[in-house]
């Protein structure tokens, strides 16, 4: 079953000769309980997409089905509620002179729920953190720690499909490798369907059931992530990226 | 000067901060003669410091003190801040991690280039105008007439990433000390930009240090890997599949590899490691 089904999704920035084509007219399915990854270097509209699923862009063109319901460019909450999205740099993403507890909280107040601290609390346990991190500011924390706390922040409103931006670029090998665990566990709690988009092929291939490769706003190539394994034959620019990563 | 004597040796270096009560860099040799050292390391270990110390280019809260810090038979420790910048750029050279910080944004990529032939090779106006645009050539930049009177933020990250190549390789220098050269660049450029440097490096003839959090391509490139953990460097290795240090192995479990799935990444053991820190 498909949780998401995006058909025709077109973006441009800009007008007339200096328009910026994006995202070209992509099809395409997330389906209940998968990972898909998305793969692609800078600038080819991989984040861009996610920012149409999460409902942070406006003047897309083409449709989204969520549960197959369509939705458009302005969401209801409970729209916003269920994808939730990680973004790629945790100095970045957390407000630094607020306290982790009321960053964890803010989504809470947002949809019109009580925020209690038990719930933050519980928050912070769920990915491994101390209960008593939600007294501390952003830069007490190590990078590790910031990207749980936005792991956190997304998952309290109990959603059904995370988006991940690079969720783990900005973080160490060894740190990865924690908050590559802490994700493949949540979802496995939680039954969520996430969507990954990165440009590192060796995390993409394994967290995802399926890659989808873009270049310049299209998917070029779609394959199961024992391929990159075998080296099987696929579209040129796919291979290339696959050697490139693994020489 | 003698074929036995190294390009850099370097003994016990350690680099201090505040009194010396933070140790960023803890005790550290290096040797090279020729070649192609990597230090790989996690961000903290002291890796990028390691560079700078050499070059000396640390601020002045920075302590550096050595056993012995020897380059090209200079010792670099007792040189002036004169001296240095002789040796700077002439005959070492930093390769900084993202072109669009270190080069100067509101000169064009010619004037740049020709500025580092003016200073290391003493050419003026059009000579050193076209030495730049020579040095362009060989670091495989097409179309150079249209290129040089670009600026910075005209060129992508590859194509900055080998001009900042080019203006420090066109002095010659015995060593070139490279900080993440390419982790400011996309996957498919990285592989292109690394074998370039490596060719001109071997084909000048001078010594690199490779500076990388990347381990696998640290160790793909280089005939020797130091692996840094809090300010030492806890192995050398030759090959990866000798790493017998806990840290290094824990390293290099914790990598996702496509060519062997597992359910679960491998972590770091960190009180483990901490412990033989202790027990040292």
């Amino acid at each position: 079953m498909n949780v998401i089904e995006v058909r025709g999704l077109d973006v441009s920035y800009g007008k007339n000769e200096s328009t910026n084509h994006v995202v070209r007219s992509l099809d395409f399915d997330v389906r209940a309980g998968e990972t898909l990854g998305i793969v692609g270097e800078s600038g080819c509209g991989k984040s861009t997409v996610l920012r149409c699923l999460a409902g942070l862009e406006s003047g897309w063109g083409g449709s989204i089905h969520v549960d197959g319901k369509p939705v458009s460019w302005r969401r209801t909450r409970d729209e916003l509620r269920r994808m939730q999205l990680v973004f790629q740099d945790p100095f970045g993403s957390l407000h630094p002179r607020h306290r982790i507890g009321r960053t964890i909280a803010e989504p809470l107040r947002c949809m019109g729920q009580e925020a209690s601290d038990q719930t933050v609390r519980a928050a912070l346990i769920q990915v491994g953190l101390p209960a008593e991190f939600a007294h501390r500011f952003p830069h007490e924390l190590s990078g590790g720690q910031r990207q749980r706390v936005a792991i956190a922040r997304a998952l309290i409103l109990a959603p059904e499909i995370l988006l991940l931006d690079e969720p783990t670029s900005a973080l160490d090998v060894s740190v990865q490798a924690e908050v590559l665990n802490l994700l493949a566990d949540k979802k496995a709690e939680e039954k969520l369907t996430y969507v990954l988009v990165s440009h590192d092929l060796s995390v993409i291939s394994h967290m995802c059931d399926r890659i989808l490769v873009m270049k310049d706003g299209i998917f070029v190539d779609e394959f199961a992530p024992g391929v990159i394994a075998t080296g099987a034959a696929h579209h040129n620019y796919a291979r290339h990226l696959i050697e490139a990563s693994f020489f | 000067m003698n074929a036995a004597e190294p390009t850099l040796d370097i003994r016990n270096l350690r680099v201090t901060y505040a009194r010396g009560i933070v140790a960023a860099v803890d005790g550290i040799d290096l040797q090279l003669a020729g070649g192609r050292l990597g230090i790989v390391g996690e961000s903290g270990s002291g890796k990028s410091t390691v560079g700078r110390a050499i070059m000396r280019l640390l601020s002045s809260s920075a302590r550096v003190e050595a056993d012995r810090m020897m380059f090209a038979g200079m010792d670099l420790a007792r040189l002036g801040e004169r001296a240095l910048r002789q040796l700077r750029g002439k005959q070492m050279a930093l390769i900084m991690q993202d072109p669009r910080y270190s080069l100067n944004p509101v000169l064009t990529i010619g004037a740049q280039v020709a500025e580092a032939a003016h200073l290391h090779l003493g050419l003026r106006g059009k000579a050193a105008q076209q030495a730049g645009a020579e040095m362009l050539a060989r670091v495989r930049i097409q179309n150079v007439a249209r290129v040089t009177g670009l600026y910075p933020h005209q060129i992508s990250g590859g194509m900055g990433q080998r001009v900042m190549i080019a203006m420090m390789l066109i002095a010659r220098p015995r060593l070139v000390i490279a900080d993440e050269p390419t982790s400011a660049l996309d996957v498919s450029v990285r592989a292109e930009v690394l074998e370039l440097l490596d060719s001109l490096v071997r084909e000048q003839g001078s010594s690199l240090i490779l500076i990388s959090h990347d381990i696998r391509m640290v160790a793909a490139f280089c005939d020797e890997v130091a692996v840094m953990y809090r300010g030492r460097v806890v192995e050398k290795l030759a090959q990866l599949e000798n790493a017998a240090h806990p840290y290094t192995r824990g390293l290099l479990a914790a990598l996702p590899d496509p060519k062997h799935p597992v359910a679960r990444l491998a972590t770091l053991d960190r009180a483990l490691l901490s412990q033989l820190e202790t027990s040292r």
